[in-house]
């Protein structure tokens, strides 16, 4: 009853925003928060060209997967994938459309900014409060020039149910069995030891207030803000530091085309550049939409996105999806359907 | 209940025309304005009952599936479905607590100092400062928490909080938001003693200490005592402010520095994200503290009425 109340109120309050701004016009959308700047960016540069602009609202993923199923919105955006069983169930399906990186920045008076290196495991004792201690074995064997202060371990994680969270968490318990069995992943998980702070900023500025403190965020957000990070061993058993093209290379490695449903988290990758903890921000959409227009015009912003995009996101720090990928997507649009049980989407 | 202040006809009958509508107008009028004022007390009552009914009716899934274990188990996993209020309950009362054994005696003292002591030309300045304190958004008290009072207690006592933010921390920054209610509240009601009270005690011979003690507060007990409740019920429902500093932690760790949760958090923190289980565990939180500031209200009432009752 709740969720209907919800629903109304939120169609309600739309249909008020953008009777404004030519309500016809306008592409609708609702969910995650991680790739808002690079939609809103993309949104202006693509009204500017064809005159529709976008309403999306960044309330959430798991909002934006409440406001797709309700088919309040023409496509919901998650930061994590649906399983197939999901999307049947609800008749809907998914694809990628921009990357990130999660990055584990740190503060210990005494190391030098940005020369840290961390593997999975350790990173896992980490957060369950089994490694206390800056200079404990596991790190000295990972540093071996360097001399750690026998500084106390804080490590901080995000308070608030997020993908990032998920990305995280999803990381840890696929190279930590333990961690797995003990908290495993999720957009919000009870973290043994540590602290919780609120969003990005929180957790950065937690960091910066505590010596001995390490914690996680998205790259974009630890880019411009000049963090020191942490360089993380990857699956190949090298070491790699968080970058563009670290991402961009656990992006390469992966298997869109064998994954069910484009379920894919692009965490742990294969390949000696590939930075472990990456990972798709999704779009969902129905497969038998009842307005074909306005799926059609949303496909359409896609498209555009997916050909122009790129350079947009780079400059915002984040990872565009590769051209192989985006060719899979539009073939994957096929699927959608209008009432008339054509496709909505034509090349 | 309205119609008897309508003005029958036959009594006007002496009156002219125009004064007779006029008076009938201004009946109706009053008819109008009882009614819509009962309106008004009503539909408060009707949304509270709303939110009531549908607060139970959400939260009934999750309650249903995990029974007494939702009030026992000692973590809350949303990620694999293990949902225990315990830590969050425990967050919220202790926090409260905290801040109430602070901020009582400051409240008191202060509000004592302003009705008894303080000279003229300072009290107006000094009343407005804190009723400005109560006016600063719960955010900034937040952000305040956790980039100055934070790395204060950890510099200051690193042993005792070793992250600086924690259920103590939380339970001193809502201190320092609850003292201007207390404050405000307790100020008037010691000023609703007859100054002739006062006079007759000193006259006697009483010191300011004997005065305050064994004339004012017995005598404005009552005015006290709610003025603490409606810290209390702040204290209770706070959300953003607490967020910030309480470490939110989802394990039960009882002890009065360590990281925790509090209700009112744990909902802001995962609302948005959640769905299913977890958002009616969540509803089912909201309930629980809406009975403990049903509760705590209740109890004041009932502490309320004993000594008004003794002292009227």
């Amino acid at each position: 009853m709740l969720k209907h109340v919800f629903a109304t109120l939120i169609s309600g309050s739309m249909v008020l925003g953008a009777a404004g701004v030519q309500a016809q016009d306008a592409i609708t959308g609702a969910g995650a928060t991680f790739p808002y700047p690079v939609y809103s960016q993309w949104a202006d540069a693509y009204q500017d060209e064809s005159g529709i602009g976008l309403n999306y609202q960044a309330i959430g993923s798991g909002g934006g997967i409440q406001q797709i199923v309700a088919k309040t919105v023409t496509f919901g955006a998650s930061d994590a994938p649906m399983t197939k069983e999901e999307l049947d169930k609800n008749g809907l399906m998914q694809w990628p459309m921009v990357m990130g990186g999660v990055v584990a920045a740190f503060h210990v008076e005494g190391i030098e900014g940005g020369s840290l290196n961390l593997d999975g495991p350790t990173l896992a004792d980490i957060y369950q409060g089994k490694i206390t201690n800056w200079d404990d074995d596991a790190i000295a064997k990972l540093n071996p020039d360097m001399d750690l202060p026998d500084t106390q371990i804080t490590p901080v994680y995000r308070a608030e149910g997020s993908g990032t969270n998920f990305l995280f968490t999803h990381y840890l318990s696929q190279v930590s069995q333990d961690f797995a069995d003990n908290v495993g992943e999720g957009k919000s998980v009870a973290w043994p030891a540590g602290v919780g702070a609120k969003a990005n900023a929180g957790v950065a500025s937690q960091i910066a207030n505590t010596n001995g403190a390490i914690g996680y965020v998205e790259y974009a957000y630890a880019a411009q803000n000049d963090l020191s990070l942490v360089h993380l061993k990857n699956k190949a058993d090298k070491v790699v530091a968080p970058s563009m093209d670290s991402f961009m290379a656990a992006a390469a490695n992966a298997d869109w085309k064998d994954a069910p449903g484009m379920y894919l988290v692009l965490t742990n990758q294969p390949g000696d550049e590939s930075w472990p903890i990456t990972g798709a921000s999704f779009i969902l959409m129905h497969k038998q939409v009842q307005d074909a227009e306005a799926a059609k015009q949303a496909l359409k912003f896609f498209d555009w996105a997916y050909d122009n995009g790129n350079d947009m996101a780079q400059d915002l720090d984040y990872v565009p999806m590769p051209d192989n990928v985006a060719d899979m997507v539009r073939d994957s649009w096929s699927e959608i359907k209008g009432p008339n049980g054509e496709a909505v989407w034509t090349q | 209940m309205a119609t008897t202040n309508a003005i029958p006809t036959s009594s006007l009958g002496h009156l002219s025309d125009a004064t007779r509508r006029r008076l009938q107008r201004k009946a109706r009028i009053d008819v109008w304005f009882e009614r819509t004022l009962f309106a008004f007390a009503f539909a408060v009552l009707l949304l509270l009952g709303a939110i009531i009914a549908s607060l139970m009716f959400s939260s009934w899934p999750a309650l249903q599936r995990y029974g007494l274990d939702f009030f026992t188990e000692n973590r809350w996993a949303a990620n694999v479905e293990v949902f225990g209020a315990l830590p969050a309950i425990y967050g919220t009362l202790l926090t409260s607590f905290i801040a109430i054994v602070i901020a009582v005696p400051v409240s008191f003292g202060i509000a004592i100092f302003l009705t008894e002591q303080c000279p003229g030309f300072l009290r107006q300045p000094l009343s407005t400062l804190i009723e400005l304190l109560a006016g600063i958004p719960s955010i900034i008290y937040g952000m305040w928490g956790m980039e100055v009072l934070a790395p204060l207690l950890r510099t200051w006592f690193p042993s005792v909080f070793p992250a600086g933010t924690g259920l103590a921390t939380a339970g001193i920054i809502l201190a320092v938001m609850i003292i201007p209610f207390i404050t405000a509240v307790s100020r008037d009601v010691i000023n609703t003693v007859p100054a002739v009270m006062r006079e007759s005690a000193y006259g006697l011979g009483c010191t300011t200490w004997e005065v305050t003690r064994q004339v004012i507060l017995p005598s404005v007990k009552g005015g006290l005592v709610g003025g603490v409740v409606l810290g209390l019920g702040r204290a209770l429902g706070e959300t953003m402010a607490v967020t910030f500093v309480i470490g939110n932690n989802l394990f039960l760790d009882a002890t009065l520095t360590g990281q925790g949760t509090s209700i009112a958090a744990l909902i802001a923190n995962q609302f948005s994200e959640s769905d299913g289980t977890q958002r009616s565990a969540l509803l089912a939180l909201g309930l629980i503290l809406f009975l403990i500031t049903f509760a705590v209200l209740a109890f004041a009432r009932y502490l309320l009425r004993n000594s008004t009752g003794r002292h009227a």
